[in-house]
């Protein structure tokens, strides 16, 4: 070996040396659950374990502020690599700006997700996938145990069932359903809950999307109008009655059913963790017939199209899109993980949750209306107050719902 | 110009500086961009093109941006009405009971004021758990035998305005009652006397002598009124929401300026096109009912 050879040798060595340095990543992640940061940083230590040549910096932005700092990051060009992205309208106004890039090619595991939560994460525009969804929510009534034992009730699997059960703790001096109307959105869920298995879930929803029938459907008018026959079993001058004072009279075991989402169960237990609750689906409008729940994407996670790591932020996606993160979504944060295939044996609640959703149709409004003003949630959480509060027909709440969205959505423009 | 003329000049320009800057910043600045933003299309929270005066138009003549717009400005005049009548007049009647020395009026004096120093936010809160369904206001209808009148106070929507306007006026009426009586107190004693010696009695002299001498004192509550209820925002917040639940019957064009502009967290998308553009028609409401009801009352003001 002469002296030249052991230099360009020497060279090789340093270059290859060199470029395994340059790979050694730094991975900006956003979120914005500073509460779960601790919780994250356990996942994301896993991950550079067996990723020692990628290193993944958190950072926390508050909830109610993070789209806007991250859309103005994003367009100043110093956003993070990798980010929470929210699920349908909000993720579009992202995607469609060009600062989320697609991602069937960087993350195959996205395959093997269910529709539901796909949905959530891809564009209406271009139909691509922009991000890796990470749980649902579920809408469905919680009820107390203790009561229903005491006045040898039985969960009802149809509508009859469900209003003879509000009946009879009505008559036994207890306070039926715990939900009010003040707070608009509450209703919203009130409906999803509810109403699908009136207005025929899936069959409904997926023709009223592509505009082949709208809300003035009578399927759909007469659907919202079986909320009425929940008037008498709400609280006195229950239109005064907020969300929080929803939550405390089922805490405080005031009221002995609540119609709400998966979202509750962690605040209920931990409030009241002598409160013995459990759920059911929404009833079925007849006996024998399925009960359907409403179903939504909580968010995803997403890449910044501009991102200068592109492969080490897929790598991170596809942590985030496996096993290990849908285990860490049900054991540390105690949500429902749409990873396909998590183990939930360990979690009863999310288990039963998980059983539910087989037969789940989209969470009307959010899913298909939320991507315009005036959203139909917009709408139809207005109407409905006014419709509870007896101002207003279900053939009212129908037709301002249908011309609010009708302004803009295509499909009722033809 | 002298010498001493430019110093001084320069001392005032010193002076006025930092009060012109913090009103350049924070108050011009903004009004400026925001009249600037309302001339464009966004998609969300991107800029688009240029769209000319369209985001007015929407707002006056298009649904459904028509039906919020004048529906809340409706309410808005509701707040006008209602605080112009219930809590001015009460206010004038305070301030002139205070001014005729009734006892104890030092002592009311106070009490009447003490809820205008409250944050708003605190009394928007507290009265929020005084209307509840279970809240003080209705434990007391029962109590005193009329169960009959308890009502969701917030949530019905023929009266869920009016109970936060009532609120307002609770934590306001001190204000009007010390300016009137302040303008009444200033008011020169020769003018009672002579009027008591010509017999004048109390309901004359109010009507005839107290009126006319304090038009100035009731042009600055009346522009403060304007301003008040075309500003109506924290009080519908805190009580009943962004949303102006139920149904829109509390929606002033405070919150819907809000809502549009940001997007209400629970049901909706900003629009910062079109909020602006209400940002702005409420400047110029704003601006414009001023200066009409201070023309209107000045040809009414009486010279000493």
């Amino acid at each position: 070996m002469n002296r030249r050879k052991v230099f360009l040798a020497s060279l090789l060595v340093f270059a290859v040396a060199g470029f395994a340095f340059a790979q050694k990543a730094t991975i900006q992640y956003w979120t914005w659950r500073p509460e779960d940061v601790d919780k994250y940083n356990q996942l994301l230590s896993d991950f550079q374990k067996q990723n020692p040549d990628i290193t993944v910096v958190q950072t926390a932005q508050k909830n109610t502020e993070y789209n806007t700092i991250l859309s103005a990051a994003l367009s100043g060009g110093s956003g993070p690599d990798v980010f929470q992205s929210r699920a349908y309208g909000g993720l579009e106004t992202f995607a469609q700006s060009g600062y989320m890039e697609p991602l069937e090619q960087w993350v195959p595991e996205l395959k093997g997700f269910a529709s539901a939560p796909l949905r959530g994460a891809t564009s209406i525009k271009d139909g691509k996938i922009y991000g890796v969804p990470f749980a649902s929510q579920t809408l469905f009534v919680y009820y107390n145990k203790k009561m229903y034992a005491k006045l040898g009730l039985k969960p009802p699997a149809t509508w009859a069932q469900f209003l003879a059960n509000l009946d009879a703790m009505k008559k036994a001096g207890i306070q039926p359903l715990a939900n009010g109307g003040k707070d608009g959105w509450t209703l919203e869920v009130m409906m999803g809950a509810l109403c699908p298995n009136f207005y025929g879930a899936n069959d409904y929803f997926n023709a009223v999307v592509k505009g082949q029938t709208n809300f003035q459907d009578a399927r759909f008018v007469n659907a919202i109008g079986r909320l009425k026959d929940l008037i008498p079993y709400l609280p006195n001058l229950y239109m005064g009655v907020s969300y929080t004072d929803m939550q405390t009279a089922f805490i405080n075991e005031q009221a002995g059913h609540f119609i709400g989402g998966s979202f509750e169960a962690g605040y209920f237990a931990s409030q009241n963790p002598d409160l013995q609750f459990d759920v059911f689906p929404g009833p079925a409008a007849k006996a024998g017939d399925p009960q359907y729940v409403s179903t939504y994407a909580d968010g995803n996670f997403s890449m910044n199209a501009a991102s200068k790591n592109k492969a080490a932020a897929a790598k991170l996606l596809r942590w985030f899109a496996s096993k290990a993160t849908g285990d860490f979504f049900i054991k540390s944060l105690k949500q429902v993980s749409v990873v396909p295939g998590v183990d939930t044996s360990a979690d009863p609640f999310i288990t039963k949750v998980l059983s539910f959703q087989k037969y789940e149709t989209p969470y009307v409004f959010l899913v298909g209306f939320r991507y315009q003003q005036p959203t139909g949630s917009t709408l139809a959480q207005a109407a409905l107050q006014g419709m509870l509060a007896g101002t207003l027909s279900p053939a009212d709440v129908a037709k301002q719902i249908q011309d609010g969205i009708a302004t803009y959505y295509a499909p009722f423009k033809k | 110009m002298t010498r001493v003329d430019v110093r001084k000049g320069l001392w005032i320009t010193l002076f006025v500086l930092p009060g012109l800057a913090v009103v350049g910043v924070f108050i011009l600045l903004p009004l400026f961009v925001s009249l600037f933003n309302s001339l464009f299309n966004w998609q969300q929270l991107i800029r688009g093109g240029f769209v000319g005066l369209d985001n007015f138009r929407k707002i006056l003549l298009a649904d459904p941006y028509r039906t919020r717009f004048f529906n809340a400005l409706g309410n808005n005049l509701k707040w006008f009405i209602v605080t112009m009548l219930v809590q001015n007049s009460i206010g004038l009647l305070f301030g002139y009971l205070l001014s005729r020395k009734v006892a104890a009026g030092g002592f009311y004096k106070r009490i009447f004021f003490i809820p205008v120093l409250f944050s708003i936010v605190a009394v928007g809160f507290l009265w929020g758990l005084y209307l509840k369904p279970n809240g003080l206001v209705n434990a007391f209808l029962k109590l005193v035998g009329l169960p009959g009148w308890t009502h969701a106070w917030l949530g019905e929507e023929k009266i869920a305005t009016f109970s936060v306007i009532v609120v307002n006026i609770w934590r306001w009426v001190g204000f009007p009652s010390l300016v009137f009586l302040a303008a009444i107190d200033s008011l020169p004693g020769e003018c009672f006397e002579a009027a008591y010696l010509d017999g004048a009695r109390e309901w004359t002299t109010f009507w005839k002598i107290v009126i006319p001498l304090i038009v100035p004192a009731i042009t600055v509550i009346t522009v403060l009124t304007i301003i008040g209820s075309l500003n109506v925002f924290e009080q519908v917040y805190t009580m009943t929401g962004l949303d102006g639940p139920p149904n829109y019957s509390t929606d002033t064009i405070g919150t819907l300026f809000y809502r549009t502009a940001f997007g209400s967290v629970d049901s909706g998308n900003p629009q910062i096109g079109i909020g602006s553009a209400i940002g702005v028609v409420i400047y110029l409401l704003t601006f414009v009912a001023s200066i009409g009801s201070i023309v209107a009352t000045r040809s009414r003001e009486v010279e000493l």
